[in-house]
């Protein structure tokens, strides 16, 4: 298994955001992760990453426990991840930002550094090659100059999937990769997604778009309440009483709440 | 080595000044190093109160020659610098300022109080051994040594950092350990400026590591901006050289410094010199672009 996860459990004060979840992803493919709103997902995504701790439960990533790392330790081990509410370098340059996505794979050290010696320079010059590469696989190479905060929302979020490629990692998770995406973007966004699953890259993606989730995924995890209700293949997860239930129990609720205050309105007229 | 006649005459009348420019040059760098990686630590004037003590007792106590004494003089401020690092790790903004600014008064009423160190007289008649080259040449130094680093994956990691901790360390940088290291660069830096000044005016006292001096080296690096490193010095020299302009209006210094730094805030947010460093090799440049 490339990630596994043993009764992972995040309790907040009266809250449990994550309850008792067991994850076995497999290597290879795109995995995503679905649920209504507050059902667990970012804090599973963060529980996995390193950036929350657990109350309780294991994370093994490729064979290790990696429950008590933190974060800088995971993405050195493998792991690259974009955020929901993107979260760039914004003052730093588009090819800054994917070079620093490559942190973790560079080593020289200070006195080489400083020296500008032989082997800093081919390190950077490689990294450079590299980030350049990253970037025109998401096509924004022409933008590499640009301070990253100047980009459009599209491009911001194609750029940090640019910074977490670049440091080549087993695992990559993106945070809704299509929020606030237009659909010509969306459709952009599921080939780059399905590229990068070829090249032997595993992708788990969180997503509300169920066009873009239904469509691209191999398989599918979901949660409600911070609890794995359901898992299977796309075909399957539409077909489950209880995924509908999940989703529709609440919008069911508000159309009752609705007609009851339309009832109420109803019976009150009258009597004004 | 002769020097023409008008510029030995300048260096001696100046020399107090110009030896200033040169440490507080090196201090607005201490500042520097730890505003670059997002952190406001205050403990610069307590580092050099470290760095100036150490060094004055090793030539006086020891008879250590100077070439000796400046680098040990680093000895007390990296270690004040571990022992205060690690438990305010966890601190960030105003909370890590009052932290370091409370550190640096203890270090304060310690020399205040110790005995060997003078009391409140201070310690008087430390040999005059920072020669002007010295002092320039070990600010061009370190000058280059940041403009090299911060031209790196440290530099990028330092600015990402500054910019987003927790986007950094899933980039898979380790901000702890970077914090750290930049606290221990500030204690180098200020302890060498500490040192420095206290073989440049013989006589050093409490009062010259307080908070007053904190908040000095602080504007140095408001003043000037942190997006290169050339930036803070020349906000040091400003604030060095301004003084001497005033000299006629003595009362009206420091009312005028404030007046600065609230015009610098307000209308120059990046500072006297604003610009950013590019975070990627000089000979790649061509390429980087």
């Amino acid at each position: 298994m490339l990630l596994e996860t043993n009764g992972l459990t995040r309790r907040y004060a009266g809250l449990v955001a994550v309850d008792n979840v067991d994850l076995a992803l497999k290597p290879g493919g795109i995995h995503a992760l679905i649920g209504p709103n507050g059902a667990g997902k970012t804090t599973l995504f963060n529980l996995l990453t390193g950036l929350v701790m657990p109350s309780e439960g294991q994370v093994r990533f490729q064979g290790t426990d990696i429950t008590a790392l933190p974060a800088h330790r995971r993405t050195a081990l493998g792991m690259a991840r974009t955020f929901q509410n993107i979260r760039l370098f914004r003052s730093m340059s588009v090819l800054e930002n994917v070079l620093t996505g490559a942190h973790s794979k560079l080593s020289t050290g200070l006195l080489p550094t400083v020296l500008r010696l032989k082997s800093f320079r081919a390190e950077e010059r490689a990294a450079v090659a590299q980030a350049r590469a990253a970037l025109e696989l998401v096509g924004l190479e022409a933008q590499a100059a640009l301070p990253a905060g100047s980009l459009p929302y599209g491009d911001q979020r194609l750029l940090e999937i640019a910074r977490a490629l670049v440091s080549r990692p087993a695992l990559l998770l993106l945070d809704e990769p299509a929020a606030g995406m237009n659909p010509a973007e969306t459709v952009q966004l599921a080939a780059l997604v399905r590229r990068i699953a070829q090249t032997g890259t595993t992708v788990l993606l969180v997503e509300h778009d169920m066009g873009f989730v239904m469509g691209l995924s191999d398989s599918i995890t979901v949660l409600n309440f911070g609890r794995k209700i359901f898992e299977g293949t796309p075909a399957e997860v539409r077909a489950a009483p209880v995924v509908v239930e999940a989703y529709l129990g609440a919008r069911l609720a508000a159309r009752l709440r609705a007609s009851h205050a339309a009832t109420l309105e109803v019976a009150d007229g009258p009597r004004a | 080595m002769t020097l023409p006649a008008w510029l030995d005459d300048l260096l001696w009348t100046y020399q107090t000044l110009i030896h200033s420019l040169g440490i507080n040059g090196l201090l607005a760098l201490a500042m520097y190093v730890v505003l670059a990686c997002g952190q406001l630590s205050l403990g610069q004037a307590a580092f050099m109160g470290l760095g100036a003590y150490s060094g004055a007792l090793l030539t006086m106590k020891a008879g250590l020659p100077f070439y000796l004494v400046l680098p040990a003089s680093c000895v007390a401020p990296v270690a004040f610098a571990l022992i205060i690092g690690v438990p305010t790790l966890r601190l960030s903004g105003v909370y890590l300022a009052i932290a370091t600014i409370g550190l640096g008064e203890v270090l304060r009423s310690a020399y205040l109080n110790i005995d060997a160190l003078g009391g409140a007289l201070g310690l008087n008649g430390i040999p005059e051994r920072a020669e002007t080259w010295m002092i320039f040449a070990l600010l061009a130094l370190s000058l280059t040594a940041l403009v090299l680093v911060g031209r790196s994956r440290f530099g990028r990691a330092m600015e990402a950092m500054r910019e987003d901790p927790t986007a950094a360390a899933a980039m898979g940088i380790d901000v702890a350990r970077y914090h750290l290291a930049a606290l221990v660069t500030s204690a180098v830096l200020a302890g060498i400026a500490g040192c420095l000044a206290a073989h440049q005016s013989s006589f050093i006292g409490p009062n010259e590591y307080g908070f007053e001096p904190a908040v000095t080296i602080l504007s140095f690096a408001l003043l000037g901006g942190i997006g290169n490193p050339f930036a803070p010095i020349a906000g040091a020299w400003f604030l060095t050289l301004l003084p001497e302009l005033m000299r006629d209006l003595p009362e009206l210094r420091l009312a005028l410094n404030g007046i600065i730094i609230v015009l610098a805030v307000l209308f120059l947010p990046h500072g006297l010199l604003g610009w950013r460093m590019r975070r990627t090799p000089e000979k790649l440049a061509g390429g980087a672009r």
